[in-house]
């Protein structure tokens, strides 16, 4: 990155980091084409970029069975001889398209491996957060001149709770950073997770309703700098979705059981906890019941 | 003058003691006073009830005033009767005693056999207190035990926590003794003879006698039967100035030739006794240091000496030196002791006499008997061991049990439940996907962007609709998410949400407390709270927008 001037620097350039959500099987089953989702994702790309000279976007692609980062606006081997093929593709994004293009490919080989699993159709969101958060903790090394990080997830595949771990260490990596994930669902059910993200790390959630506007959507409420927020009013969810998923089946639970030493979620009554080794004494719901049992037996005999 | 059950006199009626009265007839009869005024036409006429009387006055017959009888109701207002002579006065007043007489009778039988909780003014007192202290408590009062929906006992009877913590915090304070030493007073002197005066007080007589048994021993003995309380103190006070003079050959002399002087100026052998004692008894386990500078027998050579001087001792007078530490150890210890003794009297003998019997109770249960002494030989060898002479103990090891903290990533891939679908179906589902995805993309990369990107009608929807959340929003939440609703309302409704809150949280106590519903009672106290008029606070004009 060439050497840039301190006066030039100003309070918002900002680092997008974009994780894509490629799973094929969200984008079979929606309204909104891929190709048209795209051209939409592109522009508000190429917008991002206009709004600073300094701005810096990186995409990551988030598959099925795997992630990759597709395209990253600070190296200079994007400009400049790629051909394009005289169609209105702006030459800045060959690269991208090819690179996805790529990446799918490596994704279908490698969910080809593991297809005899049966699991909800969800995107690998953990991956992407973790290879996201290391980029830009690679960024803030970079010296004292760095642009403001923030990440994007775009994503329409329902949450897979057996993420449910990973996925809340990046979040918690991210809040120890100071990163805030923004996330736009566009998805059919809620996500949680992407709820919980964003409410921990100071993000912006929201889900559009129509598909088509995606293009305003992201440029009214996503282009926002960070220092632009702490004046301009966007939409706040009203309410988050908490619940978490439990450690033994992964299936999302608001009731459950915690273990007091190292805080793991289960959904039902264990003699010992999976993730510490701790033994759980008797719990006085079990007494109860085996008292009232007792108490029961005795005037039937 | 009117005999068997009825007095009738002639008088004037007051209203106040400015009033000059309206003539008028008397007529006292049980239970009843009855005024009649002379006019017709004045409005003056009194009926009084024997039972609203709650006391009654009268001037004195010696006095130059004139004979007035003054009766005050129960409401507080009071009816002034004046009679034309003192003995028509006194026989009115003799009648109405004999007639408040037998009204209080009645009304103590009828106290009794109401509500069983008799309250005393005190309590009536705390009520008010509490209630006039706590607003919110004010009001609910106001609102249920007023308006007849809860009745009062019911009110305070989930209130007992309150009442009793005050009736605790009024008990009495004990007063600790002073940390000044008051014992060891400074005489005043007389100019020019070579008279002193001591004075003494309770205060002081107490903190000698706490201070040093062996006055105090010496005071039973002595007085009264050898010498006069005076004489004591003279002689305890000549044995103070020896000491202050720091003559020890002086005091040596002094000692040898009266006796009883003699037992002032040596050591106090009580106390000398108790600390022993107590050293005896102390935990050697315990860092004895500390002890060093109880021991009142052997302390010389450091502490302050009074003016600075160090003299040398011949050591058969040894026993006739006191230093300041002494005298303050001794003071502060009686001082962190406290006022062994409720008697407060004038007389010293009582004082002594009592402060020798609580010493006498608390030596009792100090001494140790040999079983005591056996068990804390016992205790002290085991917490003293010393571990270098003691056996080598194997201590069966634990290992330390560090798990790999890959097994924490792996087991969360764990077992998944979910919706089972066809192996082969999901596969080429998934090739299908991957294939339309694949598609789209090359689509893309051939015509580029859509043409237009964006419809304005759409934009424009998209705007409006965004507009519309972001302002809603604000309006339900505040630029603060976590903020609740209710503070968003002006204090004035807020207060009144929680009033009813709790108007409710009482309501719904005494309901749920009533239930089983055994009694009458509670039949009709479940009636009565399930349809209170509570006023609800007005919040309409909040929801809207």
């Amino acid at each position: 990155m060439p050497a840039i001037a301190s006066k030039q620097y100003s309070d918002d350039v900002s680092l997008l980091v974009l994780l894509l959500d490629t799973n094929p099987l969200f984008w079979s089953t929606t309204s909104i084409t891929f190709s048209q989702f795209l051209s939409h994702v592109l522009a508000f790309l190429n917008a991002v970029l206009g709004l600073n000279q300094l701005n810096q976007v990186v995409v990551i692609a988030t598959g099925y069975s795997s992630c990759d980062y597709i395209y990253d606006s600070s190296l200079t081997s994007n400009h400049g001889n790629f051909e394009s093929n005289g169609t209105g593709m702006p030459a800045i994004f060959g690269s991208l398209l090819k690179k996805l293009e790529e990446f799918v490919t490596k994704d279908e080989e490698l969910s080809k491996e593991e297809v005899s699993e049966d699991r909800i159709p969800s995107c690998l969101l953990s991956g992407s957060l973790s290879m996201a958060l290391c980029y830009i903790q690679r960024v803030f090394r970079s010296g004292h001149l760095h642009p403001q990080p923030r990440i994007l997830c775009l994503q329409g595949s329902p949450d897979g709770p057996e993420q449910y771990v990973a996925v809340m260490n990046s979040i918690f990596s991210a809040q120890r950073l100071m990163v805030p994930i923004d996330s736009c669902y566009i998805g059919v059910q809620n996500s949680a997770f992407l709820q919980q993200a964003s409410y921990i790390t100071g993000g912006v959630h929201h889900t559009p309703k129509q598909l088509d506007g995606l293009f305003q959507y992201l440029t009214t409420i996503f282009a926002t700098d960070l220092h632009s927020r702490g004046f301009v009013q966007l939409p706040k969810p009203i309410g988050v979705d908490f619940r978490a998923s439990c450690f033994c089946h992964k299936k999302t639970i608001d009731m459950g059981y915690i273990c007091s030493v190292c805080l793991s979620i289960f959904c039902e009554h264990h003699k010992k906890c999976s993730t510490c080794g701790s033994v759980f004494g008797q719990s006085k719901l079990d007494d109860a019941s085996s008292a009232s049992d007792k108490k029961r037996k005795a005037p039937s005999t | 003058m009117a005999g068997g059950g009825q007095v009738e006199k002639r008088v004037k009626y007051k209203s106040s003691v400015k009033d000059p009265g309206t003539p008028g007839f008397l007529r006292i009869r049980e239970g009843m006073l009855l005024f009649v005024p002379n006019d017709p036409k004045s409005d003056s006429k009194l009926k009084v009830l024997t039972q609203n009387i709650k006391s009654q006055k009268n001037t004195k017959e010696g006095s130059n005033k004139p004979p007035w009888l003054n009766l005050t109701n129960k409401l507080g207002k009071s009816h002034i009767f004046e009679f034309e002579n003192y003995p028509d006065m006194h026989a009115c007043r003799d009648f109405i005693t004999k007639a408040l007489a037998i009204c209080e009778e009645e009304p103590n039988k009828s106290a009794v056999s109401t509500s069983s909780e008799q309250l005393s003014i005190k309590e009536l007192e705390l009520r008010f207190k509490l209630l006039r202290e706590n607003s919110e408590l004010q009001r609910l009062h106001k609102q249920f035990v007023e308006s007849k929906v809860l009745t009062e006992d019911e009110f305070w009877a989930t209130r007992k926590k309150l009442l009793g913590k005050d009736s605790i915090r009024k008990s009495k304070q004990q007063v600790g003794l002073k940390s000044m030493m008051v014992s060891g007073i400074k005489p005043s002197t007389d100019g020019r003879t070579n008279r002193v005066t001591f004075n003494l007080t309770p205060e002081i007589i107490f903190q000698i006698f706490a201070e040093k048994p062996a006055v105090r021993q010496a005071f039973i003995n002595y007085v009264p039967s050898k010498m006069t309380e005076k004489d004591f103190w003279t002689k305890y006070f000549r044995a103070e100035y020896l000491y202050s003079t720091k003559n020890t050959a002086v005091a040596a002399a002094e000692a040898a030739e009266d006796e009883e002087l003699a037992v002032f100026l040596k050591p106090d052998e009580i106390l000398a006794r108790e600390t022993r004692q107590k050293i005896r008894r102390v935990d050697p386990t315990l860092d004895m240091e500390a002890d060093q500078g109880d021991d009142y027998t052997h302390l010389m050579d450091h502490g302050i000496q009074r003016d600075g001087t160090m003299d040398v001792v011949e050591p058969q007078n040894d026993q006739f030196r006191r230093s300041l530490l002494q005298d303050l150890n001794r003071h502060a210890a009686v001082v962190l002791e406290g006022r062994s003794i409720d008697v407060e009297s004038e007389d010293t003998r009582i004082v002594a006499e009592a402060l020798t019997r609580v010493k006498q109770v608390s030596k009792a249960d100090g001494e140790t008997t040999k079983d005591a002494n056996l068990e804390r030989l016992e205790r002290m060898s085991r917490l003293a061991g010393m571990e270098d002479l003691q056996a080598p103990q194997n201590f069966p090891l634990a290992p330390l049990s560090i798990k790999d903290p890959r097994d924490y990533f792996e087991s969360q891939q764990g077992n998944v439940l979910n919706v089972p679908r066809g192996a082969k179906g999901l596969k080429r589902n998934v090739h299908e996907a991957y294939g339309l995805l694949k598609e789209s993309i090359l689509e893309i990369r051939a015509t580029g962007l859509s043409d237009p990107l964006i419809r304005p009608e759409v934009s424009f929807e998209v705007f409006s609709s965004l507009t519309r959340t972001i302002s809603t929003a604000k309006n339900i939440i505040g630029k603060n998410p976590r903020e609740s609703i209710l503070d968003r309302l002006p204090k004035s409704t807020k207060d009144e949400v929680l009033h009813h809150w709790t108007s409710i949280q009482e309501l719904l106590r005494h309901f749920w407390s009533s239930y089983p519903i055994t009694t009458t009672y509670l039949h009709t106290k479940v009636m009565l709270l399930q349809f209170p008029n509570l006023p609800i606070p007005e919040l309409a004009i909040f929801i809207d927008s």
